[in-house]
């Protein structure tokens, strides 16, 4: 990288807190501490994810929002360890007493799969074209759980049925071209679900969807969650599917957290004039006339090659100053939460709390009180 | 109940969003660099000269066009003199042979420019030959579209599904051997590779969102075809008319070690190899420098064709 | 699946032979003078052969039906050259032998290309990789009569290991030489057609699914990866089969090995016109009956074209 980034010193002693301010359960399902990932370009390293922590419990969300390129994809490959071979993870990511940024390939695959699954952004392109969908899906039973064939396909078939795909005996014959996109990204669900992980990680999982299909998935991920208690990591750029799903957020901007904490307070309050952009840029249902304007950010997503000195952001902030070309430390603040923004957080909540349009229904009571 | 109106001293943030950035001059002077636009071609021709092998291509294949053309003019010895007094000689700087002499006693280095002189023209004209035909039918089959394309395209298919080299002898034991007729059937034969690809570009082009909406904006079928289409396939002719140069040239040496092509007292690379292949144990050098001739002319030409893809090839930049 | 066979084969591979018979008959009529009439020299029997032959006192139409009809037969006529025989005799004499040369050459250049485009694609930008795509970058080059003399030069003559010609109803030792450099060519095409596919697919969303599956590596490779990857390769064996016959004229010639492509080779030096054009036509048809072979091919490994 062309300019320093200054490791934040304000973070809490690493283990005394949760990533979200909570103390941290001994239980904590999954626990990432500042993973960073680089990418070896001819152009130059990039850094695709930077000093990124949090922590998960078992059965809890945590949505990752962020345009394309803040790196929240990034940090779901190199969780699963599926980085392209020019990217390399480190720090720490710790699941079930193992690093798995430091386990072999073959320890790896023990865990991917069985215990952390993952769904993808893109249906179409996700399952194999060559091989039935019976295939696909039998042979994660068949490697992890030992089955044989026919028990597998049983299995399989069972899947298929809670993920509401009928007939589903004949749908295993049949070739991902013969499904369409919402049904294929039903049929990746009941791939990732097949062994009942612990941890779902859902990277944009109805971007590539038509509306009242992503919907239907959002449920259905939702009811899964319910039923198999798995803790979900959802990935998006879309905050009006993480103010449905999630408990905590984690806001990402150029391979940095610009803010995070637990998704209702998030909502209410944005404490980072990105996490404002972003509320604003969702069209909302549920909001009085006047205020239904959708307001831009400004600009494009950075380009990691050639980021700003100082906060990433500042180039389309409409609050920076001066100070912003100094990196903004990741500090924490109120109820577990963190922002890396120099601007006071009583500065952008005056004019937030005047017209500031909270992202939740379910919390249309605590904004009203507000106003 | 809510309006912004309540607040006209602190602006909403709808507002702030709306209203033009304040200005960070240490900023906004670090960035502005990395937005200016580059055009197509000087793009191009950047990466072109960034390839170092490409680059050293061109150069030893300018060398050796040189060579060709006029290196044989220091020599003393006509392409078609044998030499009896030196006849299977080995290289030497006393007689004159630089490159030795053949059976008859002929030079071997002004018949391996000679021969280079005649294997670069057949290789350029065939692909001259083989280009035109190409872009016209691609051309033609991908704008008019529909019916016309496909049986055109089925044609070419049929074309394509035989080995043309056992058509063009065939064409060549009933014509004669003339060296006219060499061009004409290789290039004639050669042509169906390009005519797919500029036919595809063609295709995909015509529904590229940039021709839709010249269209939209009222462009003339003319101007589109000139500003949109033209430009977009000629990198693409440019990169396949380089590599059919070296295919050109070996389908030549082909014909010519079997006999078939240029007859003697002329000569090309592949009519030395033939000779030199013959008397390979009592004199290598025979062999040894129309095939080191070809072989580096053949790898130059491969590595400037690849060089100007990778530079003209709008996928990785 | 039957119906896609017998489709190829009746309503894209006869036709296509009907245009190649068509075209060449109709061609070699446009030469100056009339194909068979220039030959003075010829002896009068062997004119008298040719004149019924090719029924040269009828019509043109009448001419063309009755040679279809030779050719629907199987007969390709006299040969002008040796007297005694027909192009039939010769060729079928040839056939095996090109056969037998053609068929290894074409399983070696298989077998060997894809086993080192996938080794190269596996640890690609290592060493491995750089040495098998630099080897393959020359045999690309590397026109097979200058390659032929030069492993003539070094295995015969120098280490005398290997003859340097003949062919001897094919002993292994006879065949070394002429698949070497026959196939030397196609090994590395197809070594560079496999890595660079490989390479794609092993970047694709569906390798990555498969990995996050938690799925061993070697078994991706092999359930997932290879069949993707094979496919531009199936692409390139209709090409890569016509090369090696035509490559064939030029091995069998400088070896010595009577199989067709020195028939062939013969009879256009020799001005043998029915051996040229027979040869032409036989080759066509095994052409195009291989590239039917290998879209049927495609379409049982690749599902989407199966079902459509």
């Amino acid at each position: 990288m062309d300019h320093p980034h200054a490791p934040s010193r304000s973070q809490p002693p690493k283990g005394a807190l949760g990533g979200f301010g909570r103390p941290r359960a001994a239980s904590a399902l999954l626990d990432v501490r500042n993973l960073n990932v680089r990418f070896a370009t001819p152009e130059g390293e990039v850094a695709a994810v930077n000093d990124l922590s949090f922590s998960l419990q078992e059965g809890e969300s945590l949505g990752i929002v962020g345009e394309s390129g803040s790196g929240k994809s990034q940090t779901a490959f190199a969780l699963m360890g599926l980085l392209a071979r020019n990217g390399r993870a480190t720090g720490e990511v710790l699941y079930g007493g193992a690093n798995l940024l430091a386990l072999s390939e073959a320890e790896l695959n023990t865990r991917r799969g069985a215990e952390i699954a993952m769904i993808y952004q893109d249906p179409m392109t996700a399952l194999n074209p060559y091989l039935t969908v019976g295939d696909q899906l039998t042979e994660v039973l068949r490697f992890h759980k030992g089955l044989d064939r026919k028990a597998a396909l049983a299995e399989s078939a069972r899947m298929l049925d809670a993920v509401k795909i009928a007939e589903s005996k004949k749908r295993l014959t049949m070739y991902p071209h013969e499904f369409s996109g919402g049904m294929r990204q039903r049929v990746v669900i009941a791939m990732a679900l097949l062994c009942r992980p612990k941890l779902l990680i859902a990277d944009e999982p109805t971007t590539a969807l038509d509306v009242t299909v992503q919907a239907q998935i959002l449920r259905l991920l939702q009811d899964l969650r319910r039923d198999f208690r798995t803790a979900v990591i959802m990935i998006t750029h879309d905050l009006g599917v993480v103010a449905g799903v999630c408990d905590q957020v984690l806001v990402m901007y150029a391979g940095r957290v610009m803010e995070q904490g637990p998704a209702e307070a998030l909502f209410a309050q944005p404490s980072h004039p990105y996490t404002m952009g972003l509320l604003h840029a969702v069209p909302r249902m549920d909001q009085p006339h006047g205020s239904d304007r959708l307001a831009t950010i400004p600009g494009n997503p950075p380009n990691l090659l050639a980021l700003p000195p100082g906060c990433p952001f500042a180039p389309r902030c409409v609050e920076r100053d001066t100070a912003c070309l100094a990196p903004a430390p990741l500090t924490a603040f109120g109820e577990g939460r963190r922002r890396a923004c120099h601007r006071p957080l009583e500065q952008l909540c005056d004019t937030d709390a005047t017209a500031a349009p909270a992202a939740d229904s379910a919390q249309a009571s605590d904004r009203r009180v507000a106003t | 109940m809510h309006s912004p109106s309540h607040a006209p001293s602190a602006p909403t943030l709808v507002e702030r969003l709306a209203r033009p950035l304040p200005p960070l001059p240490g900023l906004d002077d670090t960035l502005s660099h990395s937005i200016r636009g580059r055009s197509l071609w000087a793009d191009a021709r950047r990466r072109f000269l960034r390839n170092r092998a490409a680059l050293a291509s061109l150069v030893i294949l300018t060398v050796i066009v040189l060579l060709c053309a006029f290196g044989a003019l220091p020599s003393p010895h006509a392409f078609d003199e044998p030499d009896f007094d030196n006849m299977h000689v080995a290289p030497a700087t006393d007689t004159a042979h630089w490159f030795g002499t053949d059976n008859l006693g002929r030079d071997l280095y002004v018949r391996t420019l000679l021969g280079g002189r005649i294997s670069l023209m057949v290789g350029a004209l065939g692909a001259l030959v083989a280009v035109l035909i190409g872009t016209l039918y691609g051309a033609t089959a991908g704008f008019l579209g529909g019916k016309t394309d496909s049986v055109m395209m089925r044609f070419l298919e049929i074309l394509a599904s035989f080995p043309v080299m056992f058509l063009v002898i065939l064409l060549m034991t009933f014509f004669g051997r003339e060296l006219w007729l060499i061009f004409l059937a290789i290039g004639a034969v050669s042509w169906l590779d390009m005519a797919r690809i500029v036919r595809g570009q063609t295709l995909s082009l015509k529904r590229k969102e940039f021709v839709e909406a010249a269209r939209v904006c009222g462009v003339s079928r003319w101007g589109i075809i000139t500003r949109h289409i033209v430009p977009n396939v000629l990198g693409i002719v440019a990169v396949y008319a380089t590599l059919l140069v070296p295919s050109m040239i070996l389908f030549e040496s082909f014909l010519s070690y079997l006999g078939l092509g240029v007859q003697e007292p002329m000569t090309s690379w592949g009519a030395l190899l033939e000779q030199g292949a013959k008397s390979i144990e009592a004199a290598p050098w025979e062999l040894g420098f129309p095939a080191a001739f070809l072989i580096t002319t053949l790898f130059c030409f491969n590595f400037i064709g690849d060089g100007l893809r990778d530079a003209l090839d709008p996928k990785d930049r | 699946m039957l119906k896609l066979i017998l489709r190829r084969l009746l309503l894209e591979a006869l036709p296509t032979l009907l245009v190649l018979v068509t075209v060449t008959f109709f061609l070699i009529r446009l030469a100056p003078g009339g194909p068979f009439s220039s030959e003075a020299n010829m002896p009068p029997e062997v004119m008298a052969a040719i004149a019924a032959k090719y029924r040269l006192n009828q019509p043109a139409w009448q001419q063309y039906l009755g040679y279809l009809a030779d050719l629907a037969r199987g007969d390709f006529g006299p040969s002008f050259k040796y007297k005694d025989f027909t192009v039939n005799d010769l060729v079928w004499a040839a056939v095996p032998v090109s056969f037998r040369l053609g068929l290894m050459a074409f399983v070696v250049a298989v077998v060997v290309g894809i086993a080192a485009g996938v080794t190269a694609a596996l640890r690609q930008n290592s060493w491995v990789d750089y040495s098998v795509m630099g080897i393959a970058m020359i045999g690309v080059v590397l026109p097979n009569f200058v390659l032929a003399p030069v492993l003539a030069l070094v295995f015969a003559i120098g280490l005398k290991w290997l003859p340097a010609g003949g062919w001897e109803g094919g002993k292994l030792i006879y065949v070394v030489l002429p698949v070497a450099v026959l196939c030397q060519h196609y090994i590395s095409v197809i070594a560079r057609i496999t890595r660079g596919s490989m390479i794609e697919v092993l970047g694709s969303p569906f390798i990555r699914t498969a990995r996050a599956k938690g799925l061993p590596a070697g078994y991706i490779l092999r359930r997932h990866a290879l069949r993707p990857a094979l496919l531009p390769v199936i692409s390139y064996l209709g090409p890569a089969f016509v090369g090696i016959i035509t490559g064939s004229v030029v091995v069998e010639t400088f070896f010595g090995i009577p199989g067709i492509g020195q028939l062939f080779v013969n009879g256009a030096l020799n001005r043998d016109y029915p051996m040229v054009l027979g040869l032409t036509i036989l080759i066509g048809a095994l052409t195009i009956f291989f590239n039917a072979v290998v879209h049927i091919l495609y379409g049982f490994i690749d599902p989407r074209i199966r079902i459509h």
